[in-house]
């Protein structure tokens, strides 16, 4: 007899808007306080005390345009933050600061989100969606020097790029990129060389959203029709499609994999998460407590696996907290 | 009557008289029934047979030649048999060829389709009869596409004609509709228009039928004409003239090409309901049994049984209604509201009856955003409900905009629907509410509305009756509660307002005009409120302005009209109180007594007949019970 769904652990009230992207930073040292960073469509930023449930600090950086993008760069005191204001803000937090140290004019009035990578230390990549319509940007940071443009061949007609993924093979090798485009393919990016190893047609509506096991290779993407595509990388680098999954409702606005690779979470546009095993696909939860889409899920990076959460936000302007598998 | 067949030359100039003189005193059936299939036999192999026939068929005097040759006609076993025993008579003899081509296809219309079948079979057989075969397929046509003769015939001679023209139609070979395309084509279109305009479903459907057949035999290889309508045997029947069956027999002097065109026109017609099951299967992706164990998988998934599809809440309120109805761009809720918005109307009668008026208007204005099921009668199950909630005002805005500018003929019609839907909803006495009805079984629950002592002393004597009586079984007992007549207070507002305004033309609508057809459905709405509103106070009043209305219409050109016109006299006939009737409308029903008994003559149009005809009696019965009655 299977149990009913858990409930939220707790659930985050205050932001005042629709909560678009989240991020957590709680690997920290015993005295850091484990924090939830979420951005909203008012534009602010908002930082959430996990211990004590409210919002510490409201950073307000993009002139009231939505934030959809947020990321922490090696510590919590070093916020990244994309907003539709065409900016990407890097915050300077540290010792209760809250201030803009530099940004980052995209020109791209999209929606995709950026994707960061550490290559060394203090040196970051970052792919975003570029100013001409089908190209991707990779930008090292802090430098803010341009490392490649990925333009698509003529006539691919792949659309706007809907959402990215920077990775490294375990090697340390040359960084690769992932990235789904609004005619439902994913395409591999060689960003040394700027040129596309695979494409591969996993939707036949644009990607929403996807995400990376650069263990195994595999991958997954959500888009707005019913079903989930499971697709891996093969030893020449092509991509092929290892699997899909149908979905009750469809629409899916956010995909993460758990850090520890053992389970994954989808937001849904029906209101719903839904956890799956991340081996085999195997359904495992469906957690409806939101009254509006949802917007992003994020897991949590405590070191402690049974701490770990599970943060959806939503358009009902809440965020769940959820503590589910923290067992294994 | 037998022949001596013999090698002399003889004059059989004598039995054509007498066979003429006999079929035309009425005995064709006797004479001809045994001579037919004689002379069939034996013109079959026998060419001299054949010439005897012909010749006695020739002398023939022309008084006499019409009711001969339609004895030959009916009686013959076939087309070409028709042809074996008349030979090219047509071609050589004047009378004959106007009997064969116009009276007996465009002046009579009582004979059979197998009359049709032979007689157009005969005229195709003969290369120097297909001349006239073609001349007929135009005189028809003309016929067929006239708009007073659609307007003005009966139908049944407009299905007469129809036949006639798929026969034809299905007898001509390719060099033949080569030359006449373009006048084919043109006939079609005039006579689809006027049919397509007559208000009677019957005629429509014959347009339709014959368009559609004409169209596909000129355009072998364009785009077809293709009509909607409902297949019942009358089309089917007239299908089915379209496929030639080839002879039963095969006769060896018919030349090729004729016994050849049989053959091909057995076309594989609209028997083409082979539409390709295109049910291929598609391969679903089987689900990976997975029989792999996973040894570290050990995560137990929880209960998924409630994630189901998801469905968007309706609102409850029916303010929340109205502006999704107005001003939401959620298709979802939009389509959700539309399901909900009759249950909703009807759970909160004083809530609609506070925006009443605002939500007729939504509802007469909604137009399809979303493809729903149903949509046209969830829209109109709501605008009853509306309409029964608060009937006064509801009514007076719907009667008002049915003579408004810029409404669509539909609508004009839907407000016309809905308020007879209303009125019969209203004018009915069942209870509106299961509760109501329970209530009024149970004297121990005290949901009296307002103080009527009548009821309470019912309970009171019912409960003494309860008390003092011993029941050994309780059957069922079947009290219909009454409620008092709804409609009553409210069938003036229904129907004086759709009375007032009917001769005066708007710039977009014109009732005694073009729009016919709204008029046509109006006077049928008409009908039905008046025969709604028996035993109401305004029923004379109605009554007597109704038959002044009819009397102002009475000679009106369209056969729907005329039945709607007809069934209002049944109407006031049946709802009126006989006294009333006669003391306060004598004038009006001695007139349309008089008009009455000249439609059941004169009319073309068989229902307009049976109509004036039953109202005549209805009268009678009237005057008889009247008469009984001691004053």
């Amino acid at each position: 007899m299977a149990l009913p769904p858990p409930d939220p652990q707790f659930v985050l009230r205050g932001t005042g808007a629709s909560v678009h992207t989240l991020h957590f930073s709680c690997g920290g040292q015993e005295p850091a306080v484990p924090t939830l960073f979420s951005g909203s469509e008012n534009g602010l930023i908002h930082v959430w005390n996990l211990k004590t449930h409210r919002v510490d600090t409201a950073l307000d950086g993009h002139g009231r345009k939505s934030v959809y993008c947020l990321e922490t760069m090696g510590s919590k005191d070093r916020l990244f933050s994309q907003g539709r204001d065409q900016r990407i803000c890097l915050w300077d937090l540290a010792e209760g600061r809250a201030s803009v140290m530099d940004s980052v004019f995209t020109e791209n009035v999209g929606f995709c989100r950026c994707s960061l990578l550490k290559v060394a230390q203090g040196r970051w990549l970052v792919a975003m969606a570029a100013k001409a319509l089908e190209e991707v940007q990779v930008l090292e940071l802090p430098s803010k020097t341009s490392v490649c443009t990925l333009k698509p061949e003529v006539g691919a007609k792949l659309g706007m790029p809907m959402c990215l993924k920077l990775w490294q093979l375990n090697g340390g090798l040359q960084p690769l990129l992932l990235a789904g485009y609004e005619d439902g393919s994913v395409v591999l990016w060689n960003l040394s060389m700027g040129k596309a190893l695979s494409q591969l047609v996993c939707h036949q509506e644009p990607v929403m959203s996807l995400d990376f096991d650069s263990e195994k290779t595999k991958g997954i993407s959500g888009s707005s029709e019913k079903v989930l595509s499971i697709w891996s990388l093969n030893e020449q680098q092509n991509l092929q499609v290892y699997k899909t999954h149908t979905l009750v409702n469809a629409g899916i606005s956010d995909i993460t994999i758990r850090p520890d690779k053992k389970i994954l979470a989808t937001a849904g546009w029906d209101h719903r998460i839904r956890i799956f095993g991340w081996k085999k696909m195997k359904p495992l939860a469906v957690l409806d407590y939101h009254t509006a889409t949802v917007h992003c899920v994020s897991f949590s990076d405590h070191k402690n696996p049974s701490e770990r959460l599970l943060a959806a936000g939503s358009k009902d302007h809440r965020i769940s907290i959820w503590s589910i598998y923290t067992q294994t | 009557v037998c022949f001596v067949p013999g090698g002399s030359d003889c004059s059989i100039s004598f039995i054509s008289h007498v066979l003429g003189k006999v079929c035309v005193q009425g005995r064709q059936k006797e004479i001809l029934s045994v001579l037919v299939p004689q002379l069939a036999d034996l013109t079959r192999s026998d060419c001299i047979w054949q010439r005897i026939c012909w010749r006695l068929l020739e002398c023939v005097p022309d008084r006499w030649m019409e009711a001969v040759l339609l004895g030959f006609v009916q009686r013959a076993p076939g087309a070409d048999a028709l042809s074996r025993l008349l030979g090219n008579l047509v071609v050589k003899n004047k009378k004959a060829e106007f009997v064969v081509t116009q009276k007996l296809l465009l002046l009579q219309y009582g004979h059979t389709t197998a009359v049709l079948q032979n007689l157009l079979g005969y005229l195709a057989l003969d290369s120097l009869r297909r001349g006239l075969l073609i001349k007929v397929l135009q005189e028809l046509l003309e016929t067929w596409g006239s708009s007073s003769a659609v307007k003005h015939s009966p139908p049944e001679q407009q299905q007469y004609i129809s036949k006639a023209i798929l026969i034809c139609i299905s007898h001509l070979k390719e060099p033949e509709i080569e030359s006449c395309r373009q006048e084919l084509l043109r006939s079609m279109m005039e006579g689809v228009k006027c049919h397509l305009d007559s208000n009677l479903p019957q005629i429509r459907r014959l347009g339709m039928v014959v368009a559609e057949s004409i169209s596909a035999k000129i355009n072998t290889d364009g785009p077809v004409l293709k009509f909607q309508y409902e297949e019942d045997d009358e089309v089917r029947e007239l299908k089915s003239l379209l496929a030639q069956t080839p002879p039963l027999c095969v006769v060896p002097s018919l030349p090729d090409d004729d016994r050849n065109e049989k053959a091909d026109t057995a076309p594989p017609l609209a028997l083409g309901g082979n539409k390709s099951s295109a049910t291929a299967a598609p391969a679903m992706p089987d689900e990976e049994s997975d029989a792999e164990l996973d040894s570290d998988d050990d995560l137990v998934p929880y209960d998924m049984s409630e994630d189901k599809e998801l469905k968007t809440k309706a609102p409850v309120y029916i303010r929340d209604c109205i502006e999704v109805l107005t001003g939401s761009e959620d298709v979802d809720k939009w389509e959700a509201t539309v399901k909900a918005l009759e249950s909703l109307v009807r759970k909160n009668p004083a809530a609609t009856r506070e925006v009443s008026v605002e939500l007729a208007k939504i509802l007469l204005h909604l137009e399809e955003k979303t493809c729903i099921e149903g949509f046209v009668e969830l829209r109109q199950r709501a605008q009853v409900a509306v309409l029964t909630t608060d009937p006064i005002r509801v009514a007076e805005y719907l009667t008002s905009q049915f003579y408004s500018l810029n409404y669509s003929l539909r609508q004009r019609m839907d407000i016309l629907d809905v308020l007879v839907l209303a009125a019969q909803e209203l004018s009915y006495p069942k209870s509106r509410g299961k509760t109501k009805h329970s209530d009024a079984q149970k004297p121990c629950i005290q949901l009296i509305p307002g103080s009527d002592s009548s009821k309470d002393w019912r309970k009171i004597v019912d409960e003494r009756i309860k008390s003092k009586t011993q029941r050994f079984a309780t059957g069922q007992s079947q009290v219909e509660t009454s409620s008092p007549n709804e409609f009553n207070s409210v069938a003036g507002h229904f129907f004086f307002p759709l009375i007032q305004h009917f001769d005066r033309p708007l710039t977009t609508f014109d009732l005694l005009g073009e729009d016919h057809i709204v008029l046509g459905r109006l006077v049928h709405t008409l009908a039905v409120l008046m025969y709604l509103a028996a035993n109401t106070m305004a029923v004379t009043a109605m009554g007597r302005a109704l038959l002044e209305f009819v009397w102002a219409l009475r000679f009106h050109t369209d056969s729907y009209v005329r039945q709607g016109l007809l069934s209002c006299i049944s109407s006031v006939l049946l709802s009126v109180p006989g006294e009333r009737l006669l003391e306060d409308t004598t004038e009006e029903l001695l007139e349309a007594q008089s008009w009455l008994g000249d439609v059941m003559e004169k009319d073309p149009d068989g229902d307009c007949r049976r109509l004036a005809l039953q109202n005549l009696l209805l009268m009678e019965n009237l005057k008889k019970k009247l008469r009984t009655v001691p004053s």
